[in-house]
C-alpha cells in the first residue's frame, strides 16, 4: 500500500504547488504595483494645453487624488472614457490625467472630442515620468492618499465597479480635507 | 568539384541565415561611449524582462516601452551607476517580475529550491528502485529459460 501513497503524497504535493503558482502566476491584470505604500515619484511636467505651466508632485500633496495614464493610442482608453467623465461628475477625487507618449494636439482634439474628465492632464512626452511610475501599459489608473503614498494601481480600463470599490472605498470617511 | 559545390551550397544557406537573422536585431542599437559600458548595457538590457511582452528582454523587444528602460540603463550608466543599483532601480519601479533572474529571499526561494529538491527526490527513487532490483536479481536462483540455452 505504502508503495502507493508515497509517490501519490508527492504527486498530490506537486499538483498543489502548480496549483497554487499557476493561479497567483502575474497576470496583466492582477499584478501589484511594486509602488504600493511608497512616496509617489517626483515629477514636474507641462500642462496639456496650458504653455509655460508645469504640474508638480508638491502641487497635488495633501489631499487624495487619481493619476490615469492614458494615450491617445490606446484602445482601452477610448473604451473606460465614459467611465471617467461619469467619475468626474460625482466630483469625488481629483482626477489628474497623464498624457504618455503621445501628442498634445492628437490628445487636445481627443478631449475636445470625448469630453474631458481630468482636472489637469500633465504631459510626459518621452515617458520617463511613466517609467517612475512602473508603468507597463495604458490605462492605468493609481489612487494616492493624502501623504502623498500609491495605495492602489489598476491596470485596464477602469469601470464604476472598480472605481466604488478600490479608489472610493479607499477615501478617508468624514470626505476630504 | 563536388566539394566545391558543397562548399557553394553551405555559402549560400549561411547567407541566408545571415539575411533572416539580420532584421530581429535591428531596431536601434544604441552604442555606448566606451567598451565596458556597452558590455554592461547588453548584459543588462538582457537580463530585465519587457512588462509589456514579459517573456522577451527589454534588449530583444522593439515596443516603445523597452526603448524608454534601455534609454534608462543607458542613462544610469552613464551617470555612474552600478549594475546592482541599476536592477534595484528597476526593481523598485516594477518589481521582482522584471529580473529574469529573481533575487533569493524568503519570497522566492521557493522558485530556487524547489528543482533541487524534485531532483533529490528522483535520484533517492532511482536509487531505491536499482536497489531493489539487484537485491531481487541477487536472489534469484530460478534457471533462466530460454530456446537457445541447452537444457
Amino acid at each position: 500500500m505504502s508503495r502507493f501513497l508515497i509517490p501519490a503524497a508527492i504527486f498530490l504535493a506537486l499538483a498543489g504547488v502548480l496549483y497554487v503558482a499557476v493561479v497567483h502566476s502575474p497576470n496583466k491584470s492582477t499584478m501589484q504595483s511594486a509602488l504600493l505604500g511608497k512616496p509617489v515619484p517626483e515629477f514636474n511636467l507641462p500642462v496639456l494645453g496650458r504653455p509655460g505651466m508645469t504640474v508638480s508632485k508638491a502641487q497635488l500633496s495633501g489631499r487624495p487624488w487619481v493619476l490615469n495614464v492614458w494615450g491617445t493610442w490606446c484602445v482601452a482608453c477610448r473604451e473606460e472614457h465614459a467611465a471617467l467623465l461619469e467619475i468626474a461628475r460625482q466630483n469625488a477625487l481629483p482626477l489628474v490625467g497623464l498624457s504618455w507618449k503621445d501628442e498634445d494636439d492628437l490628445a487636445l482634439d481627443w478631449l475636445k472630442q470625448l469630453g474631458n474628465p481630468y482636472s489637469v492632464v500633465a504631459v510626459d512626452h518621452d515617458g520617463r515620468t511613466a517609467i517612475e511610475f512602473g508603468v507597463y501599459g495604458a490605462p492605468e489608473t493609481f489612487f494616492i492618499d493624502a501623504d502623498g503614498r500609491v495605495q492602489y494601481r489598476h491596470v485596464g480600463p477602469m469601470t464604476p465597479e472598480v472605481w466604488e470599490r478600490e479608489f472610493l472605498a479607499r477615501v478617508p470617511r468624514g470626505g476630504l480635507p | 568539384m563536388r566539394i566545391n559545390f558543397r562548399a557553394l551550397v553551405l555559402a549560400l544557406a549561411g547567407a541566408s541565415l545571415l539575411v533572416v537573422a539580420l532584421p530581429c536585431g535591428a531596431f536601434d542599437i544604441e552604442s555606448m561611449p566606451t567598451p565596458e559600458m556597452q558590455a554592461r548595457y547588453d548584459g543588462l538590457t538582457h537580463e530585465l524582462r519587457c512588462m509589456q511582452c514579459q517573456n522577451q528582454s527589454i534588449a530583444d523587444s522593439p515596443v516603445g516601452l523597452a526603448e524608454d528602460l534601455r534609454r534608462d540603463v543607458r542613462e544610469q550608466i552613464i551617470a555612474g551607476k552600478s549594475d546592482a543599483e541599476i536592477r534595484d532601480s528597476m526593481v523598485a519601479r516594477y518589481g521582482n517580475v522584471i529580473l529574469f533572474r529573481p533575487p533569493f529571499n524568503p519570497s522566492t526561494a521557493w522558485v530556487w529550491v524547489l528543482p533541487f529538491l524534485l531532483l533529490l527526490v528522483g535520484v533517492i527513487v532511482a536509487v531505491r528502485i536499482v536497489r531493489q532490483r539487484t537485491a531481487l536479481v541477487a536472489s534469484d536462483d530460478s534457471v533462466i529459460e530460454s530456446e537457445d540455452v541447452p537444457r
